[in-house]
């Protein structure tokens, strides 16, 4: 009975945290709005649970509730703080590392190997002696890297590719923060990531040195293949992976699926 | 338990078992009038909302601490911070009166809903980054058990404002403000332009600036739908009705100089509900002035103006109706997906709207060719002789653009500088404003509720100080001019 209850809050909490309001009128909103603020009954349903039955009569169960979900926010805050001792002491880019270590990404600093955490989180701290060699590459997939966490990065001036794959806390505003790398960022992975729509891949356009792009497998894009060819217009000297563009388009019966070697001429 | 037992009497008439419980048909239940009077004597009973008299459901409550005249973003924004800010929980009543619960003519959601930080005066641009901070984390603010996270589909393309010869040094100075209060605004010469957007024509642009951050453009419905739900579930009361007096009270009092003032205060408001004669008088403590682009008709309910022109009595608050189209239009060929919200030296306007190459845009008109606020119909040749040539002159793909539909919005205008006016009014002292902000109110609306809270919670502002947008600058005479209003 502990263990269905424990398994109801976490549900509740994942639910709040990383639940994406859903697209469920597609296509083009109309110009007085539709409201997306309301989700389908079925999401509702779900919700409902023994601790959401208790949190409606008893202020206890309610106050107990809120406070665990106010904990979850700030254990995000607290991962992606910044470590301001590390970088007056060792420099920004041993600092970025660190906290890239930190979260359980991985680095690559110019000329070396990738440093990763093992099973456990632990990683050497040799890297602390690398001051004065920038950081070429960080691994951050599946962390919970923020909009604040980011000010660690950006502190990265020769970063040549990053990937943020799968991470459940980068959404559009941290996407319109990657502007002052653009002068060196050269790969650029987002694929999962649940909260990053066609309207954060618009303000890509200022890194005008990206060769490689990943965007497939995002599920709050609205439409994927025109989506894709849109961000191919946008950075035309930049390869982009991202969902196949005859995605969405119905097909008769008849019709076989074209051959997929570019995309259609606008 | 009373109520049960009561029932279960009532019920325990011949049939010996509770209603619900038979299968066919009971003596008891023949036209359905046992769960009539089940319901009329459940209403009875403590705990129920029955009134011997008649029923007041419809109506406001007989008193409120606070009443907010006007439910849009900025009557909304206000209440949410008074309950926010309030010590302790549930120290205050607040209510919210609004005329058109369709908001078919509401400003909020008839805007274009940009939000940017290049103003020229630096209280705008501090409002502005405030308000951008509120939007990122309002899932955070305006959270509510149990109900999904918000949405506002915030696009992060930031604003271009494009300026001539005689605007370069103005812009080049505003960015200078923008830059020290905070804003992330870069300035291009025109051959950056063209290499970064090939799409503009860059004839008679001698200088632009391009907000990389915090700028761009979101679904106003979303946030007055948030920020109505949050403010429901933390006790704020609303109410279908408009408000048609206020009684009030003088007392005639000599300032430190010995001059003598009649000051004001407002006890009643008056509040007609649609569609009917009735009218409620609620008694409040202090009135706040939300009702945007009609505020300078409730400011006239409440005697401002009302005196000899040139004193501080006789000065109206000077909001009034302006009417704005906006225009969307399908172009193939235009500009893509990195388009920002482009402003041309003429003060045509457009930005991008969705992924099928639509764009919205429009103009505002000069003072000669205000169109009749009367009613929200569209001018369609004002787009054929004031918006489109301008539009084609810069973006050469506009030439072959097809309008697809338009429609009009009220700017809240306020004719002295274009600038909001918040704080109390100085001879009625009760009442305060947060209005008047011609066509940016949506997107400063976080920032002055809360600044209007703390004005009237402490008494002055504490977070921003906009003590040099309250109504005494109207009789001063002291303009706090803003350059960039579109």
């Amino acid at each position: 009975n502990w263990s269905r209850l424990r398994e109801d809050w976490r549900k509740i909490e994942e639910e709040s945290l990383h639940l994406v309001a859903p697209v469920w009128n597609g296509g083009t909103r109309g110009i007085g709005g539709l409201s997306r603020v309301v989700a389908p009954e079925g999401n509702q349903k779900k919700g409902r649970s023994l601790l959401q039955f208790l949190a409606d009569r008893f202020y206890d169960v309610e106050a107990l509730r809120d406070h665990l979900l106010r904990k979850r926010v700030s254990k995000v805050h607290q991962k992606n703080r910044p470590f301001n001792h590390i970088n007056q002491r060792y420099g920004p880019y041993v600092a970025g590392a660190y906290f890239i270590l930190k979260q359980g990404g991985a680095v690559r600093f110019q000329g070396r190997e990738w440093i990763r955490p093992n099973q456990r989180g632990h990683f050497s701290l040799d890297f602390l002696k690398l001051q004065a060699v920038p950081v070429e590459a960080v691994d951050a997939s599946g962390c919970a890297i923020n909009y604040q966490g980011l000010d660690s990065l950006l502190a990265l001036k020769e970063l040549q590719s990053l990937w943020l794959q799968r991470c459940p806390h980068v959404d559009d505003w941290c996407l319109s923060r990657l502007h002052p790398l653009a002068s060196s960022l050269q790969e650029l992975s987002l694929a999962g990531c649940p909260r990053v729509s066609e309207r954060g891949l618009a303000c890509l356009h200022h890194l005008w040195n990206l060769r490689r792009l990943d965007i497939s497998d995002l599920p709050a894009v609205s439409s994927p293949g025109l989506t894709r060819i849109l961000v191919e217009e946008m950075l035309p000297s930049c390869e982009v992976l991202g969902a196949d563009w005859a995605q969405g388009l119905k097909l008769g019966p008849e019709e076989q699926p074209r051959d997929t070697a570019g995309p259609i001429p606008a | 338990m009373l109520r049960r037992t009561l029932l279960l009497g009532l019920c325990r008439g011949p049939l010996g078992r509770g209603l619900g419980t038979h299968r066919g048909g009971s003596i008891l239940d023949r036209d359905g009038k046992m769960s009539e009077i089940k319901k009329k004597i459940q209403s009875i009973l403590p705990g129920g909302d029955w009134n011997p008299l008649y029923d007041t459901s419809h109506l406001p409550p007989e008193s409120s601490d606070v009443v907010i005249v006007g439910g849009g973003v900025l009557g909304l924004s206000v209440a949410y911070w008074l309950k926010k800010l309030e010590k302790p929980r549930g120290a205050i009543r607040v209510l919210v009166v609004e005329r058109d619960h369709t908001y078919s003519r509401a400003s909020t959601v008839l805007s274009v809903g940009g939000i940017r930080q290049q103003f020229s005066v630096p209280e705008n641009v501090q409002l502005s980054l405030f308000s951008i901070d509120f939007l990122r984390n309002i899932n955070e603010y305006l959270a509510v058990a149990d109900d999904p996270p918000l949405d506002i589909q915030f696009n992060p393309s930031g604003y271009l404002l494009l300026a001539s010869e005689k605007g370069a040094a103005i812009m080049e100075n505003n960015v200078k403000v923008q830059r020290q209060e905070g804003a992330k605004v870069c300035l291009m010469s025109p051959e950056q332009l063209r290499n970064k957007f090939p799409w503009i024509n860059t004839e008679g642009v001698a200088l632009a600036s391009y907000g990389m951050e915090h700028e761009g453009w979101f679904d106003p419905w979303c946030l007055l739908q948030g920020l109505r739900r949050k403010v429901q579930s933390m006790g704020v009361l609303f109410c279908h009705g408009e408000v048609t007096r206020f009684m009030s009270s003088s007392n005639l009092m000599k300032t430190a100089s010995g001059e003598e003032v009649n000051l004001k205060r407002i006890h009643e408001v008056h509040v007609k509900i649609d569609q009917s004669l009735e009218y409620q008088p609620v008694e409040c403590a202090i009135v706040i002035n939300a009702a945007g682009a009609w505020s300078g008709q409730v400011a006239e309910l409440a005697g401002i103006g009302k005196g000899p022109p040139g004193t501080l009595q006789g000065t109206k608050l000077p909001v009034e109706l302006r009417k704005r189209y906006v225009y969307l239009w399908h172009c193939p060929q235009g500009p893509g997906l990195e388009t920002p919200f482009v402003i041309d030296p003429s003060g045509t306007y457009f930005r991008r709207e969705g992924l099928g190459h639509n764009y919205l845009g429009g103009c505002s008109p000069t003072e000669e060719e205000e169109p009749d606020p009367g009613n929200l119909e569209v001018d369609h040749d004002f787009f054929q002789d004031r918006v489109w040539p301008p539009l084609a002159q810069r973006v050469p793909a506009f030439e072959t653009l097809k309008v697809r539909s338009a429609w009009a919005g009220y700017y809240d205008y306020n004719t002295f500088d274009q600038n909001g006016v918040v704080g109390p009014h100085p001879l009625v002292i009760n009442m305060y404003f947060a209005t008047g902000f011609s066509g940016h109110g949506l997107q400063q609306a976080p920032a002055v509720g809360r600044a209007v809270a703390e004005m009237v919670l402490e008494g002055h502002f504490q977070t921003i100080n906009l003590s040099s947008f309250l109504f005494s600058r109207f009789y001063s005479g002291e303009k706090v001019q803003e350059h960039n209003i579109i």
